[in-house]
């Protein structure tokens, strides 16, 4: 490690509708590999896509190579030598392998690519990380996930490299090709470049990383030499204090199942999975990003489909390839994670979203009855307290939290019995936050069992009776309330990423 | 809350709600107003220009001719609404001449028979092309492209390639009977109407604009749109079907040739109408209101001795000038409501 830092970053902040990060200091040596590690949402992502011209700071300054460093896009950074490997692949999947990682300066004369030029070249850019073995010319849909992965990090292995971000680089890697990346990051370090590595995975990072930042809301917490720390401090500094004052409310009554999922699977998202959800309950679900949380949701619904395993209802079980339509007839509910894309009908108003999955309701013989769907969808808006200018504007132009009122009026409409709900707080505001709780609540008061996932520890803790937490697509625990603190959750949430590979390790 | 809140709150609401169903009158009218002045402007136009323009006779000739282009805008409408296109309606119009000739000529059927197999024909390529794109999750583009050669193929086979000569026994669908009009045009008007109120007032119209609007998201609200796709698929194939009677009708004849670009007309007088090519709004009041916008100026530049070059120059401009300010129109609105 030498002593000059090569990149520098002084009181960076961020302010979208709240403040995303607050005075952020952080240094970067020349050779060597800094972890930053934090919870989903603690600003990682927004830290890192500043550093790489994607996301312009609010406020601060950064310095590279001790000289003034503003990129204005992630083209001028990759000129000053800064790169990052997003968790989105960036490739174009029917071009060669050669042809992506030359893309912006493939070799021509006169318009015409030398493709021999062009496959040389390609190939000591793959032998330098490795992958000498794969024929440049392949097209890159052809590869798998985990070597495209690979070719995407080659692709940003460029002479000027000075600071390198990866951005979650394993996740998508199998143990053998997550080797590979730590010895070609050893290379990069050997030749000087400061490497930024976003992990959630921390025995990963006691592999690989010199020091280790930590980042909770926003806020740099500590950055510690990474020999040093143990993982359990550096769970405990991701947790931050335990929130006390949620913990002492009773949990609600219940009155029998609503629901059994009997080890229901999907591929390598969701495995193995059985619950219990009561009636009367809100059962929590929590887990890291890419945990299965949202592909569980789906497949109770029928949103996608199972490989095994069988849902059980009060009265019926769900046939195996059940759609979401089978789902909605049997009393089920889902509040999408992305309500734009998945739930709402934008340009449409209010009134016409409310009503959809229960338009037998307003109408007579298939015929709509519009005064009396305009009764009800008013009576709705006033109960949720939807903030607009009548039920005709179009939810297009709601704030978030309006918008999810909407999709609430939806599901109350239909009056069903479960309602699944995925981050169903995300992108809303404080104020229509406490009215959802509210009306979480009274469902759950009225005999609804309602399962809830959410990314916010405090936001489950606050409103859920029961958690499950879920890893690398287990369902590995469910804790009652009074038993949880945040530091078991994210222990759980954890577990299965780090015993993967000691398992692995074991048996080798 | 405090009861007096509620009551200054229900006051508000109330409020809202009067004044909002005010300005919902206002939207619909300003719906159809726009091209309304588009239409008089042109009528205005034509009539300075040729004093010939403003008469009786012209205005029965064009809702004589009207009908086919009209029913088949009414099913390409919903086509559209729902997000997809349908470019075999030309080619079906053909096919179900070409059927009904030959069951009135070879099989000696008698008219009514005749009609409902060739409407039956219509219905039977809209499923075909419903089912296929649903059911493979192709573009309704692609696949109805290949309807419109394969009905096409169809229509030649059937009448061995040359025009069949009916005469007068399917003549009286456009043979004048009230004033100068043809049933043709009553039942074109009827199915307008019909079109209309299914679109606004039904359960199926409502998940024909969810569907074009958000498809996944009409999925999760566990509506299958499947169904809903097809059958606004399979319409569309039946009105074809029809409009091929009314063309065969008005030539007395089934001519294998009959109906081709008729498509592109079609498209152009709903997209005219206001209806977006990328799904979720439309309206058959308007797209028919667009189908006369192109009669009129057709006849007007006939009328005004324009030559067949230069029609079809003023036409193009005027579909795209007539796209370019309802998207105009359609960004003010947006704007003014947030």
């Amino acid at each position: 490690m030498t002593s000059s830092a090569l990149f520098h970053a002084s009181g960076i902040g961020k302010h979208y509708a709240g403040p995303v990060l607050q005075h952020i200091d952080l240094t970067l040596h020349a050779g060597e590999v800094l972890a930053l590690t934090g919870e989903n949402g603690a600003g990682k992502s927004t830290l890192s896509k500043i550093i790489a011209g994607l996301v312009d700071p609010s406020s601060g300054v950064m310095l590279l190579d001790g000289k003034d460093y503003r990129p204005e896009n992630r083209k001028s950074a990759e000129q000053q030598g800064v790169r990052m490997v997003l968790q989105e692949l960036g490739l174009i999947p029917t071009l060669t392998v050669a042809e992506n990682l030359l893309l912006d300066r493939l070799p021509h004369r006169g318009g015409f690519i030398r493709k021999h030029e062009l496959l040389a070249l390609a190939f000591d850019q793959m032998k330098t990380i490795g992958l000498g073995h794969i024929d440049p010319d392949t097209p890159v849909s052809q590869l798998g996930i985990g070597h495209q992965q690979m070719v995407e990090i080659a692709r940003n292995l460029v002479g000027n490299c000075k600071v390198l971000i990866l951005d979650e680089p394993s996740a998508m890697l199998t143990d053998r090709e997550v080797e590979h990346l730590f010895e070609q990051i050893g290379k990069l370090k050997a030749r000087g470049v400061g490497i930024i590595y976003i992990s959630h995975r921390l025995d990963e990072l006691t592999k690989i990383a010199d020091r280790v930042t930590v980042l909770r809301d926003g806020h740099l917490i500590e950055t510690l030499p990474m020999a040093s720390t143990s993982q359990d401090e550096i769970v405990r500094l991701m947790v931050g204090k335990d929130v006390q004052e949620s913990l002492d409310r009773p949990r609600r009554p219940v009155d029998g199942v609503a629901l059994t999922l009997n080890r229901l699977s999907r591929g390598q998202s969701v495995r193995d999975v059985s619950l219990t959800l009561h009636k009367g309950e809100i059962l929590g679900v929590a887990g890291l990003v890419g945990s299965g949380r949202t592909e569980l949701l789906r497949l109770i619904f029928g949103a996608d489909r199972s490989d095994q395993g069988d849902i059980h209802l009060t009265d019926k079980v769900l046939p195996a390839r059940h759609s979401p339509a089978d789902a909605v007839k049997a009393g089920i509910g889902l509040v999408t994670e992305d309500r734009k894309a998945q739930g709402l009908l934008l340009s449409q108003s209010i009134r016409v979203n409310a009503t959809i999955a229960n338009l037998g309701d307003v109408s007579i013989r298939s015929w709509l009855q519009t005064a009396k769907e305009m009764n009800i969808v008013n009576r709705m808006r006033d109960l949720l307290g939807i903030r607009s200018q009548s039920i005709e504007q179009t939810t297009g132009e709601l704030s978030g939290g309006n918008q999810q009122k909407v999709v609430f009026a939806r599901w109350i409409h239909r009056n069903c019995d479960i309602l699944l709900l995925d981050e169903p707080t995300r992108g809303v505001d404080i104020g229509a936050r406490a009215d959802i709780y509210q009306e979480m609540d009274n469902m759950a008061a009225s005999g609804k069992a309602l399962l809830m996932v959410s990314s916010d520890l405090r936001e489950l803790m606050t409103v859920c009776d029961r958690i499950a937490v879920m890893s690398a697509g287990k369902l590995v625990t469910i804790l009652e309330r009074g038993q949880w603190s945040q530091q078991s959750l994210l222990e759980a949430a954890f577990s299965e990423y780090s015993s993967v590979q000691v398992t692995e390790d074991v048996s080798h | 809350m405090y009861p007096i809140n509620q009551i200054r709150e229900s006051l508000m609401t109330t409020q809202h709600h009067s004044t909002n169903a005010l300005r919902s009158i206002k939207h619909q009218f300003g719906d159809y107003l726009g091209l309304m002045i588009a239409l008089l402007l042109m009528i205005g136009l034509f009539s300075y220009l040729s004093q010939y323009f403003l008469s009786l006779d012209t205005f029965t000739t064009i809702a004589n001719e009207i009908p086919a282009v009209a029913v088949t805008a009414v099913g390409m409408t919903f086509i559209l609404i729902i997000g997809g296109i349908d470019l075999s309606v030309g080619s079906v119009m053909a096919l179900a001449s070409a059927v009904a000739g030959i069951a009135m000529l070879q099989w000696h059927w008698s008219l009514l028979p005749a009609v409902g197999l060739a409407m039956l024909t219509g219905l039977l390529t809209g499923l075909v092309n419903g089912a296929i794109s649903v059911g493979w999750r192709l573009p309704s583009f692609i696949v109805t492209l290949g309807m419109l050669e394969v009905a096409r193929g169809g229509a030649y086979i059937a009448t061995d390639s040359k025009t069949q000569y009916i005469g007068g026994a399917i003549d009286w669908l456009s043979a004048p009977v009230a004033g100068q009009l043809s049933p043709s045009f009553f039942i074109a008007i009827a199915i307008v109407i019909i079109a209309q109120i299914v679109l606004v007032k039904t359960v199926f119209g409502r998940y024909m604009v969810g569907i074009g609007t958000n498809e996944e998201a009409i999925r999760l609200a566990g509506v299958d749109p499947r169904p809903v796709k097809i059958a606004v698929f399979a319409i569309t194939g039946l009105l074809a079907g029809l409009a091929g009677i009314m063309q065969a009708s008005r030539l007395e004849a089934a001519d294998p040739n009959a109906g081709i670009g008729a498509e592109l007309v079609v498209i152009a007088a709903v997209v005219i109408g206001g209806t977006s090519l990328m799904g979720g709004r439309g309206s058959v009041a308007n797209t028919f209101l667009g189908v006369l916008l192109i009669s009129v100026l057709e006849a007007g530049l006939a009328q005004i001795g324009a030559s067949e070059p230069t029609k079809r120059i003023i036409t193009g401009c005027v579909i795209i000038v007539a796209v370019v300010l309802d998207m105009y129109r359609e960004r003010r609105r947006n704007r003014r409501s947030h």
